[in-house]
């Protein structure tokens, strides 16, 4: 007793104490950063590399031409890349802002305007946090079917938009913004759409961000759409031609290829998440089911 | 618009505008909602009573798929079941216990070394796709060119090559640790959040109190502090477990993947429904699933949640 003081959380600067910590978990740190060390090399090993016997983990001459190969295959294939990319940033942006407009909309309305059915809608939608997209793949397919939105770009998109989780988050968010704020606008004259765009929008900035992420994490791998209700080849995305360039090469010299392509799918998700991890930290700290 | 002048003086907070208003800030996401989350799982259990292969009119069976699956479908009891309960109890609460430590953990730490880490545990989870497992395939690759034969081989543990991801000891295992390794996701960020939230005086008066270690400081402080976010964190690793049970076929290669070794429920829906198109019976197996994740969602709830 005599010495404890309380962990220290959230601590301002380094202490010895905290060496203890990051010698513990820095094993599992190295077993979780290895796969990603291994695509990036293996991404830029050379073909006598590639080969090498016995295999090598870390690439001694990066080259590009993994990546010029990538690009090649597309040639071939008849389809240009140039197509799939412009086929997946629309989808991604499409799916990324119609999400964030949705959950706001509604995390606004659930959170600060009096209606009947609200707690209902609530319930149901925390309920639906718990849905497991690949246990309706097949009524889903059924739906986007009977829709007649097959092998449009519509497929891709609308089944995404709405996230309960991302609904979820946004509308905690929104819960911390004081009541006064809204009533003072209100009285000012605001109508709700006024007090939407101008009080609840700015000040949710981080949870948006957040939004964001999910949506692009879920979007930008996305191939259940371009696997399922896309069947021409020119509505289908960047990720399922990566994947399918992947699947394609198993030989050794497709594997640096393959490597590639994961690297390329994975670099815009990262980035993203580096750019906004502070405002998703500060959703998530309000993320909590009471 | 006339109306909301006269219920303007409403209870702090709960601006009434009427209910048209909320509705139509609600509608877009309640339609796209009702269209692709709830009209399919009504779809998926009304299916689930019928016989439907694509081509003719669904034909109803009763409770034929469900007595089917439990007394017929030998390779549902005999591998599909035991495999997805050995998997699911090791990546949920498995993966579920190892997020919250390494939150606890990170929380401990000052902000630019706690980023870098958490960056590390949490970009496994921004890779899935089939890309990525290539890349699990080249290091479980069966031949000795494969780069856990080549290491183990060198290390002297095993003399022959081993064919992981055929090989039906090892599949599933394997499974597992991939399965593990992308299970720091936003659940892991929710809890992390929620221990650095935490207010910095209860700690102090706990250790005034007598609590004497960090692992007593963390039952009586930090988990009963935390409670909405391990319930957050809990749904989520729940969910992402089974929806991430599609990885095993990604890693054999082949639906069914050999000898069932690794054929979890989410395989064995995709067996049915989109290789051999008996469509009302994966709707079945499909809510057996979703009524496996409420099951253990509301034991979850009922470990978190606090009474009112």
């Amino acid at each position: 007793m005599a010495g404890y003081k309380g962990s220290n959380i959230n601590p301002q600067k380094f202490e010895r104490g905290q060496l203890k910590i990051i010698i513990a978990i820095l094993p599992l740190a190295l077993f979780m950063l290895l796969p990603i060390i291994f695509i990036i090399c293996h991404a830029f090993k050379p073909m006598d590399e590639l080969f090498a016997f016995p295999p090598k983990f870390f690439v001694s001459r990066p080259t590009l031409d993994n990546f010029t190969k990538l690009m090649k295959a597309s040639q071939t294939s008849g389809i240009p890349l140039s197509r799939y990319v412009f086929n997946s940033i629309l989808v991604t942006i499409a799916v990324v802002g119609g999400s964030i407009l949705l959950s706001t909309m509604s995390g606004f309305a659930l959170s600060k305007l009096k209606f009947k059915g609200k707690f209902a809608i609530m319930e149901v939608n925390n309920m639906a946090l718990m849905f497991v997209p690949v246990a309706v793949m097949i009524p889903r397919y059924l739906t986007i079917n009977v829709l007649g939105l097959t092998d449009t770009y519509l497929a891709h998109v609308l089944p995404l938009l709405a996230m309960p989780v991302s609904l979820f988050l946004v509308k905690q968010f929104i819960d911390q913004v004081p009541d006064a704020l809204i009533e003072a606008a209100y009285m000012d004259g605001a109508g709700d759409l006024r007090v939407y765009f101008k009080i609840i929008i700015p000040l949710i900035k981080p949870a948006i961000a957040t939004s964001a992420i999910l949506a692009f994490q879920q979007v930008w791998i996305n191939v259940e759409s371009s696997n399922l209700y896309v069947s021409s080849e020119g509505f289908k995305t960047l990720a399922f031609y990566m994947n399918s360039l992947a699947s394609a090469n198993n030989t050794v010299a497709g594997q640096g290829v393959a490597a590639a392509a994961g690297l390329i799918m994975f670099i815009p998700n990262f980035l993203l998440f580096i750019v906004l991890q502070k405002s998703m930290m500060n959703t998530m700290a309000h993320s909590g089911i009471k | 618009m006339s109306t909301k002048k006269k219920t303007k003086k409403t209870k702090i907070g709960q601006h009434e505008s009427g209910n048209k208003t909320a509705y139509a800030f609600l509608a877009p996401y309640l339609i796209l909602f009702l269209t692709f989350i709830i009209i399919p799982t009504v779809i998926a259990i009304g299916l689930s009573f019928t016989n439907f292969n694509t081509i003719e009119m669904p034909s109803f069976k009763g409770f034929l798929n469900y007595v089917n699956l439990l007394t017929r479908d030998d390779i549902f009891m005999e591998y599909v079941l035991p495999n997805t309960i050995l998997y699911a109890l090791i990546v949920g609460p498995g993966g579920y216990i190892l997020s919250f430590l390494l939150a606890w953990a990170l929380a401990q730490l000052p902000k630019v070394p706690r980023t870098i880490l958490a960056l590390i545990f949490y970009s496994p989870s921004m890779t899935s796709g089939v890309a990525m497992t290539v890349l699990w395939k080249i290091i479980f690759s069966g031949d000795q060119t494969g780069y856990l034969n080549s290491w183990l081989m060198r290390l002297g543990i095993i003399t022959e090559p081993v064919i992981w991801l055929i090989d039906a000891r090892y599949l599933l295992p394997i499974v597992i640790v991939v399965a593990l390794w992308s299970s720091m996701g936003v659940g892991f960020l929710a809890m992390l959040a929620g221990i650095l939230n935490a207010d910095e005086s209860l700690y102090e008066a706990a250790a005034i109190d007598g609590v004497k270690n960090r692992f007593q400081e963390m039952i009586y402080i930090t988990i009963p502090t935390m409670k909405p976010q391990m319930l957050f964190g809990a749904v989520m690793a729940i969910v992402g477990t089974f929806q991430n049970g599609l990885i095993s076929v990604q890693l054999a290669g082949i639906n069914p993947t050999p000898g069932y070794a690794a054929q979890l429920i989410v395989n064995h829906i995709e067996d049915y429904g989109f290789i051999r198109y008996e469509m009302g019976y994966a709707a079945a197996v499909s809510v057996v699933l979703l009524g496996i994740v409420y099951f253990f969602s509301t034991v979850s709830k009922k470990l978190f949640q606090e009474k009112n």
